[in-house]
């Protein structure tokens, strides 16, 4: 009971200091803007800034601090051989060896990092255009999947019927079970010999696939696996959006004569249309961002296989050029932006949800 | 089930002749609204492929797990071995720390859903509630969160872990999950308060109750399903997690997580495929009691946006 009792305690205590410590931190941040937004600046909006002030103050020091970290770090030549004090910004560098001045100043000395990224190899042989396009198709070919099967299920799983809740459950089973294991699972069906896919096309006389050596096939392999991974997400998100629509706008189609063919494209698209927007925009930056499933299912180091985050990855803590990762960091962080402010004000979005 | 089934027997009285699978069968597929038995049956087909698909990797799973030591790799495809058994689930728990593993992930993952979702349930109420300067900016900041890639902040955060002293402590850990599922948690807490009348909080600040107090007892009580979706996405990510979580606790093994510990089962050597594959069926079995538990409220929580009509 003893041995028992202390093999338990660390970690209860550890999280009930840690509570207590949140706890204390919140009154004090609360406090504060009591005192300042409240008594100093008497703004209308006092509640409004107690309610934001403690998930503001932690995105400050998680994300945003962080962030003007590795800005800063983007700008010097910290390596593994450099590392801490003896890592320098490149205008010292220059500065230190006389270098260029004018406009290539900036492309040699401030932003070199930047753009070492376009020009250098961003691993050992392959150059950021094309891990930048295989990234692209990547996510095109997996967000196409996950909405349209997704919406098939919803579909399918939109009406009465029976054992709908079963359905739904194990549908639903591939976003529940933890992504690293789930990963792991897949890795051992593409294995050679054992794997559930060769072991299928050997039964019926075909020759097996090289899954981890052969590229495309490796490819394949990878979006296999997102594709299971991601269309439960797609399914609830469309299936909820579906069931939230009135029976009536179909009644009233049907009555008008709408196939079932129009009924879908004319009622059920643009009431779900809202719904449907943010969950492809979110969509896309998961597929885009995904980490687990390239770094895992790409067994036998592939660069041919990686994907803009696995690169980042590799550049970070394989080949630890950390001033370079930093900038290629950026570099992503950046285009996903782009896109997403694109999409948003294309689609009208974010007016949407602020009517 | 059963209380339908019992009184369709009693509409049909005694006379109803037995049923056999064949009725049953007839019964499953039953029309509704006008579905033609044909399209049922494709619908159905249709389905119990695609959950087969969506079952079969995880059973695969609990198949090595049940393989005895000396043939984990087999081209049988049978889920149930021949000669199964719960020897690689006994090894799990005699020879490793499996269970205090699992108990201090399910520790640091309540507690790190409890924080999360009192963060985010909270700002989610200004953002949906009141137009203030900031509002709009706000919002696209937290949606912008969600592109930074991980690898991004790993090195930045590390160092501040470091700097602060947090390493090998549950603080950093906790702070961090909560922090970092914040984003995606105002949106949809944000997305499910606009769909709540105005009127009803308008009427109970005209009897005098304050803001907070109809937060309190209107706004939260009618939010269950998607602070119920908020709480298992801060659950599923704290008890996922391995990246972070090998940054910060580090080699303090009294308070390892479940990833952590069942990651020692692959070493450099050798792998216990089977050890290994009985924790992740282990530790797999709660995430997926929760999410079946919830899928009802993952339906109605998870508005992105609000549907009109």
């Amino acid at each position: 009971m003893d041995t028992l009792l202390e093999q338990i305690l660390p970690s209860l205590s550890e999280v009930i200091g840690t509570l207590l410590v949140l706890a204390a931190a919140t009154a004090v941040i609360e406090v504060v803007v009591y005192l300042i937004a409240g008594r100093l600046l008497k703004s209308r909006h006092l509640l409004v800034w107690m309610l934001v002030a403690p998930a503001a103050v932690g995105l400050l020091v998680l994300i945003v601090y962080p962030l003007l970290w590795e800005l800063n770090l983007s700008l010097t030549n910290m390596s593994l051989r450099r590392f801490g004090d003896k890592a320098q910004y490149f205008w010292q560098v220059c500065a230190a060896s006389g270098g260029p001045s004018g406009p290539s100043w900036l492309l040699e000395c401030l932003g070199k990092n930047y753009a070492d990224v376009f020009r250098l190899p961003v691993l050992k042989q392959v150059q950021f255009f094309p891990v930048f396009l295989r990234t692209v198709v990547w996510t095109g070919v997996n967000v196409a999947f996950h909405v349209s099967l997704g919406m098939g299920l919803a579909m399918l799983l939109n009406r009465p019927m029976r054992g709908r809740g079963i359905y739904r459950a194990l549908l639903i089973i591939p976003w529940a079970i933890p992504q690293v294991i789930a990963v792991l699972a897949w890795r051992g069906e593409f294995h050679y010999e054992y794997g559930y896919f060769n072991i299928i096309l050997t039964q019926f006389g075909l020759a097996p696939i090289e899954w981890k050596a052969d590229p495309t096939w490796n490819f394949v392999a990878m979006i296999l696996t997102n594709v299971w991974l991601g269309v439960p997400f797609m399914m609830v998100i469309l299936l909820g959006a579906m069931q939230s629509i009135s029976g009536e706008y179909y009644e009233a189609a049907e009555i008008d004569g709408a196939s079932g063919y129009q009924q879908w494209r004319h009622v059920t698209i643009p009431l779900i249309q809202p719904v449907l927007t943010p969950a492809i925009i979110l969509g896309t930056i998961w597929t885009f961002n995904n980490f687990n499933v390239p770094y895992f299912i790409n067994q036998n180091e592939l660069e041919s296989s990686d994907i803009l985050v696995t690169a980042l990855f590799g550049a970070a803590f394989e080949y630890n050029r950390y001033g370079f990762a930093a900038a290629f960091a950026f570099v992503i962080f950046i285009l996903l932006l782009v896109y997403v402010l694109l999409y948003i004000v294309l689609t009208g979005t974010l007016k949407e949800s602020t009517r | 089930m059963s209380s339908s089934a019992s009184t369709a027997v009693s509409l049909a009285g005694p006379q109803a002749p037995a049923r056999d699978w064949r009725t049953a069968v007839a019964r499953f597929f039953r029309a509704r609204r006008g579905d033609s038995p044909f399209k049922r049956l494709l619908i159905h087909t249709t389905l119990i492929v695609c959950c087969l698909i969506a079952v079969y990797p995880g059973l695969r799973v609990l198949s090595v797990s049940l393989r005895p030591g000396d043939r984990l790799l087999s081209t049988s495809l049978r889920i149930v071995p021949s000669d199964a058994s719960l020897e690689n689930y006994v090894e799990l728990f005699s020879s490793t720390e499996f269970l205090l593993w699992v108990w201090n992930s399910l520790v640091v993952t309540l507690g790190t859903a409890f924080v999360g979702v009192a963060l985010a349930s909270t700002a989610a109420y200004a953002f949906s509630r009141w137009r203030f300067p900031g509002r709009n900016p706000g919002l696209i900041f937290l949606l912008a969160t969600q592109m930074i890639p991980a690898a991004m902040l790993m090195v930045p955060l590390y160092i501040l872990i470091l700097r602060n002293g947090l390493v090998g402590s549950y603080r950093g850990l906790i702070v961090g999950y909560s922090v970092s599922a914040v984003p995606f948690s105002v949106w949809i807490l944000k997305g499910y308060y606009d769909t709540i009348p105005r009127e009803l909080e308008e009427a109970a600040l005209i009897d005098g109750a304050s803001r907070l107090s109809t937060f309190w007892r209107i706004i939260l009580p009618l939010s269950t399903p998607s602070l119920a979706i908020v709480f298992l996405f801060n659950f599923t990510q704290a008890w996922n997690d391995f990246l972070f979580a090998r940054i910060v606790i580090g080699n303090a093994q009294q308070i390892w997580t479940w990833p952590l510990g069942l990651r020692t089962l692959q070493d450099q050597f050798r792998t216990e495929w089977g050890m290994f594959s009985a924790g992740a069926i282990l530790v797999t079995i709660p995430v997926v009691i929760l999410f079946l538990y919830s899928s009802k409220y993952l339906i109605s929580g998870l508005t992105l946006g609000s549907v009109k009509g």
